[in-house]
Order: C-alpha cells, then sequence, then structure tokens
C-alpha cells in the first residue's frame, strides 16, 4: 500500500564507488602543520621551548647554556611543574582548581605541624599530608559531580577556606629549616641532591618528571585516560556512551588533591622550612594554570596534553632565569609570559579549525 | 501473536515536573523484527527509548528482557544486557579517535601484565575491530582509524555510530533518527545496514520521521501519542497518510488497530 515516490532508486543499486574518502591531496603547508599540531598538541610548547632555550643560548652563552643553569630552572620549576600536572587533569574535564597552591601549603603545614606540635613520625605525618590533600581533593570533586556546582566556583571558594585554614591551624609560625633537618630530616627528602657531571638534580625535580610521564602514559594508553578526555569533552556523551562520569570526575579530584599533597612535600625539600606564608599559597594556582595555557590545554577541556603543561612550565622558568641573567627588569618577564598565554590561545584556536 | 515478545515493558510512567513524558505506556518488541516508533515532537519517544536504553529511569512500570524482569540503572547496564542505542546526538567524543569511540566504555585491555599491572589498552586489536566493523559497514572507507571523530562529515559520524552499535548490540538495537542528518545515498546505507541487522536475527528499534523509510524497513509501526502508545499498525495495510493523521491526532484508532 505504500505509495512512495520512486526517487531513491537510483541510488538503491549500489554502484562500485568510494565514499567519505579523505582526500589527502590539496594541502598547502600551513594546512599541513596544522594538522599535525592537532595530533600532537604538545608540539607547539616544545618548539617554543626550544627555541627560548636557543635564543638565550646565544645572546648569553655558556653561562646560560650549562647543565647548571639547565638543571637550575628545573629545580625552580619543580612546584609550579608539579602543580600544573594536578591542573592538567582538572583543565581537561573542563574544569578547573584554584585551590590548588593553597592546598599545597596547607598539606605541607600539616606535615610539618603533626611532627613537631604531635610528635607522630615524619613518614606517618607526609602520609597525613598527602591523605588531606586526597580529602579535600574529593570534596572538591564531590561539589563538582553531585552538587553541580561549577568548578570555578567551587575552587575558588576551597582556595579561600584553604588557605584561612593555614593561617589559623599553624597560627602563621614558620617552622625553621635547622630545627627540620635536626629533628625531622625526613620532611626535607626530595631536597636531596646529587651531582651528575654538572648538573645538580634534586629528588623533588625526579618526582615531577616521573610524575609527568606516569600521568601521559595513564592519559594516553588506559580506559582511565580516554574517559578523562571524553568527560572533558561532552561529559552528556560519555555518560550515553558508557563512562562513569561521577567516578571519572572523583578520581580526578582526589588525584589532583593528592598530587597537591606531593606538592607540598616537594616545597619543603624545596625551601627546607615549612612556611604557611609561602606565595605559593596566593599564586600557585594562577602559576599552574598558566603553564598549562602555554601548554597548549584547552581550557574548554577534552584537548592537549601534559607534558605541554609540563613544557609550559618550563618556558616559563627558561624566561625567569634567561632574563634575570641578561640583567632584564624581572617585569619583562610577566610582559612576555602575557604575550605567550595570548599567543598559546590563539594558535589553539587555530588548530581547532583543523578539517580533513 | 504466536511469539513472545523480547523487550517488554508495561505501565511506564516518567514525569519532568509537571511535565507527564510517559504515561502508563506499553511496548512489545517481538523476536526478529524492525519496529518503528513514529509520534509528533514531543509525545514522549525519545523519553520511551530512553527508558528502554537505561538513559532515563522510569517512575514506575516493568520493562522485560526476554521474559526476565529488568531494571536498568545506567546506560551500561542496559548495554550489559545487549541492548545498543545510537542516540539522535550520537553521543560521541569529538576530539577523540574513531577507535576510542567505538570502544569508550569497554575498551580492551592489553594480555599479560602490561594489562592486568599497568592497565595499558591493546591499541592494536581495537583499531583491527574497529577497520572490520567500518568495512562490513560499507558505508564509508576510512583510511585513518585514528582520525579524530571531529574531522568526519556529519554522514561519516553516524556510520561510525551505527556501526558501534551494529557490533556490540546482540539483543536489541534501538536506532534514534538514524537518517536524520544523512544524504540520500548515505541513508540508503543506513537502511540496507537495518536490513542487514535483521537477517542477523537481531531485532531492531526506529524512531524515524521519515515516513517514505518507515514504511520501506518497518514490519510493525508503534503510533506514540501523548506518552503512550496509541496503536500499532501494519505499514501494508496502511498508508503514509493514515499513520500521520494516528500520530497527529486526526484520526482515531479503529478497535482492531489498537488490539494489534
Amino acid at each position: 500500500m505504500t505509495d512512495t515516490n520512486s526517487y531513491e532508486d537510483v541510488v538503491k543499486t549500489r554502484r562500485d564507488e568510494k565514499f567519505a574518502e579523505f582526500h589527502q591531496t590539496n594541502r598547502g603547508f600551513g594546512n599541513r602543520i596544522q594538522n599535525a599540531l592537532h595530533s600532537t598538541p604538545s608540539m607547539v610548547p616544545l618548539i617554543v621551548l626550544l627555541s627560548a632555550v636557543i635564543v638565550f643560548g646565544f645572546v648569553l652563552g655558556s653561562k646560560f647554556f650549562s647543565p647548571f643553569a639547565m638543571t637550575l630552572i628545573l629545580q625552580q620549576v619543580q612546584i609550579v611543574g608539579v602543580l600544573a600536572a594536578a591542573q592538567s587533569l582538572v583543565i581537561l574535564t573542563a574544569g578547573i582548581d584554584l585551590s590548588v597552591g593553597a592546598l599545597a601549603v596547607l598539606c605541607s603545614v600539616i606535615m610539618g605541624q603533626f611532627t613537631f606540635r604531635y610528635g607522630i613520625p615524619p613518614f606517618l605525618a607526609v602520609a597525613a599530608g598527602l591523605a588531606f590533600g586526597t580529602a579535600v581533593g574529593a570534596m572538591n570533586g564531590w561539589l563538582v559531580s553531585r552538587v553541580k556546582l561549577p568548578p570555578f566556583i567551587v575552587t575558588l571558594g576551597m582556595w579561600q577556606i584553604v588557605l584561612a585554614a593555614n593561617y589559623l591551624y599553624s597560627a602563621n609560625e614558620t617552622i625553621r629549616a635547622q630545627d627540620i633537618e635536626e629533628q625531622a630530616p625526613f620532611l626535607q627528602f626530595l631536597g636531596a641532591k646529587f651531582q651528575f657531571g654538572g648538573a645538580t638534580f634534586t629528588l623533588g625535580v625526579i618526582l615531577m618528571i616521573v610524575l609527568v610521564l606516569v600521568l601521559a602514559y595513564a592519559l594516553r594508553s588506559t580506559a582511565w585516560g580516554r574517559h578523562v578526555y571524553a568527560v572533558g569533552d561532552d561529559p552528556e556523551a560519555a555518560g550515553l556512551s558508557g563512562v562513569n562520569v561521577h567516578g571519572t570526575l572523583m578520581s580526578v579530584y582526589m588525584l589532583v588533591g593528592f598530587i597537591c599533597g606531593l606538592a607540598g612535600w616537594v616545597m619543603i625539600g624545596r625551601y627546607g622550612s615549612v612556611s604557611p606564608s609561602a606565595t605559593t599559597g596566593v599564586i600557585g594556582n594562577i602559576q599552574s594554570i598558566t603553564a598549562v595555557v602555554i601548554g597548549g590545554i584547552s581550557l574548554f577541556g577534552g584537548r592537549g596534553s601534559i607534558l605541554g603543561s609540563f613544557f609550559g612550565a618550563l618556558i616559563v622558568g627558561v624566561f625567569e632565569l634567561g632574563l634575570r641573567m641578561a640583567g632584564a627588569d624581572p617585569q619583562w618577564t610577566y610582559l612576555l609570559i602575557g604575550v605567550l598565554i595570548i599567543g598559546a590561545v590563539t594558535v589553539d584556536q587555530w588548530i581547532r579549525k583543523v578539517t580533513a | 501473536m504466536t511469539s513472545e515478545p523480547i523487550l517488554k515493558a508495561r505501565g511506564l510512567n516518567k514525569r519532568y515536573g509537571k511535565v507527564t513524558a510517559l504515561d502508563n505506556c506499553d511496548f512489545d518488541l517481538m523476536p526478529g523484527e524492525i519496529l518503528a516508533v513514529i509520534g509528533d515532537n514531543g509525545a514522549g519517544k525519545s523519553t520511551l527509548i530512553k527508558a528502554l536504553s537505561g538513559a532515563v529511569i522510569p517512575d514506575s512500570g516493568d520493562i522485560s528482557l526476554d521474559g526476565r524482569s529488568v531494571s536498568f540503572a545506567s546506560p551500561n547496564d542496559a548495554r550489559s544486557h545487549g541492548i545498543e542505542t545510537v542516540y539522535q546526538t550520537l553521543a560521541m567524543s569529538p576530539a577523540l579517535s574513531i577507535a576510542d569511540n567505538m570502544f569508550m566504555g569497554r575498551e580492551i585491555r592489553a594480555q599479560g601484565m602490561m594489562g592486568s599491572l599497568f592497565r595499558k589498552l591493546d591499541r592494536k586489536a581495537m583499531e583491527d575491530f574497529s577497520r572490520q566493523k567500518l568495512a562490513d559497514l560499507g558505508l564509508m572507507t576510512i583510511q585513518n582509524i585514528n582520525q579524530p571523530v571531529e574531522t568526519l562529515s556529519g554522514g561519516q559520524r553516524q556510520g561510525v555510530a551505527v556501526a558501534r552499535a551494529a557490533a556490540f548490540g546482540s539483543k536489541v538495537i534501538i536506532l534514534d533518527e538514524p537518517t536524520a542528518a544523512l544524504g540520500v545515498k548515505e541513508s540508503r546505507r543506513v537502511l540496507e545496514l537495518i536490513l542487514d541487522v535483521r537477517a542477523r536475527g537481531i531485532p531492531i528499534i526506529l524512531i524515524s520521521h521519515n515516513m517514505p523509510h518507515v514504511f520501506e524497513v518497518a514490519d510493525r509501526i508503534h503510533v506514540h501519542r501523548l506518552g503512550r502508545r496509541l496503536c500499532v499498525v501494519d505499514p501494508k495495510q496502511h498508508t503514509m497518510a493514515d499513520a500521520v493523521a494516528l500520530m497527529t491526532g486526526a484520526k482515531e484508532p479503529t478497535p482492531e488497530e489498537m488490539a494489534a
């Protein structure tokens, strides 16, 4: 009884033809670069990093281009590098965490105060600091995932809460480096240095590098990592295609809290002392977001790689040390970093327009 | 009716605040058939489909699969029972590759230590499987299975979504407007695929506004109106005009249509 007009008959017999092939021809040079960057998003910051090192190396000579200076940069960026690794995870899920720096400081204070105020063995105090960081991360995650509050608001509030709790709990007392060295050297464990030729590494630097590599592996090659990207890309689609969105978000925020705890431990190693008024508490969040953005991770989530953030942190470190060695006003560093941020986002927008 | 329905729902209700999306709705899918679901916008088709695929949990009512009562708390629940759905939005992550999307939520882990301890994915197995399924589908020739989905055209994305459902659906496949975004030629491939899947013995629920497509492939047509099943009609005994009249309320169903 169907009285269909037979307009579709011509396509009912399948002719031998190819459908929807991806033509690789007619590609300009710019287009090919665009595609390459689309598939490897960490290439842009890597190129910027290498160029910056080469330019400073030319201008400053062996003073800058030496194993000592190169590893000094690593030591200077270790705290921001660890925080940027954490920030990358949140930003990949299309969130943001403004509380990372403050949380790192509070975790370091807990490690110090638990040892010195309550006489808990340093090993357990460090574990308590890491556990506390994870718990605060879980709170952030729960508010974002279950109560459905915007991550910016949740972590803006948490930043203030954690920072205030930090001053209240510590009574704004610094634990001096020599006290820690004498009574609880384990707290400074990540500050342990070792020489390698002219290069100086600390365990904190090694921890940063291992952390970035482990996270890069997990994000690229495990189901969990794919889920993090899918949730950041489109949480609804991810849920419909079988991803446990709540579980993924919780795991990310808890892991971020844990990494902030690690950053707190790295801070003790780096500074020797435990100081509740460390600047990381106030600017750590902005520093880590800067590294992530320069590293090419999209603030809209789902795009970018954690290696990029690491390169982003190193770029900032190279600029800071290079300009300082060149005797420039430190404001030039901030000016150039501002330019880099805008440039990075511009490149990100351009890459997204890629079409096959 | 000679056989029992493979997927059956009785008295489903779902309310969103003051809006009743499902009003004591019944549903039957017979083994090996293509059942089309038609209805006006806002009739509650999507909610019905989501209830059957686990994306919406009905306030009350029973769903049974193969005669056994089931309740789906999530899309993954429904999937583990062999019900696969292609949503209208396709539910794909644009920045991830075709292979990643095919296996989202059911990734294959590598053999041995790398898989069990380090949770490494077996990319090659997933890529080969995806390539094979897309080739079976004949909807497109994919050169690079690692291409992000966002670089595909609308029709190609639809093809990937349908391939994903066809590859994993063992009991029921639900297609929500599978040809809405496609050109004439690509629609044709999807319709052929639907007939292919039925030939493999898997029943299909097809939601579509395209009457010629519905009348061409469907065995029975479920007419949805005002949150419930109005009637089920046989496309061989009704015209498209009848179906449209029923679903818009211009015509009341006759008693035997109600019984069908």
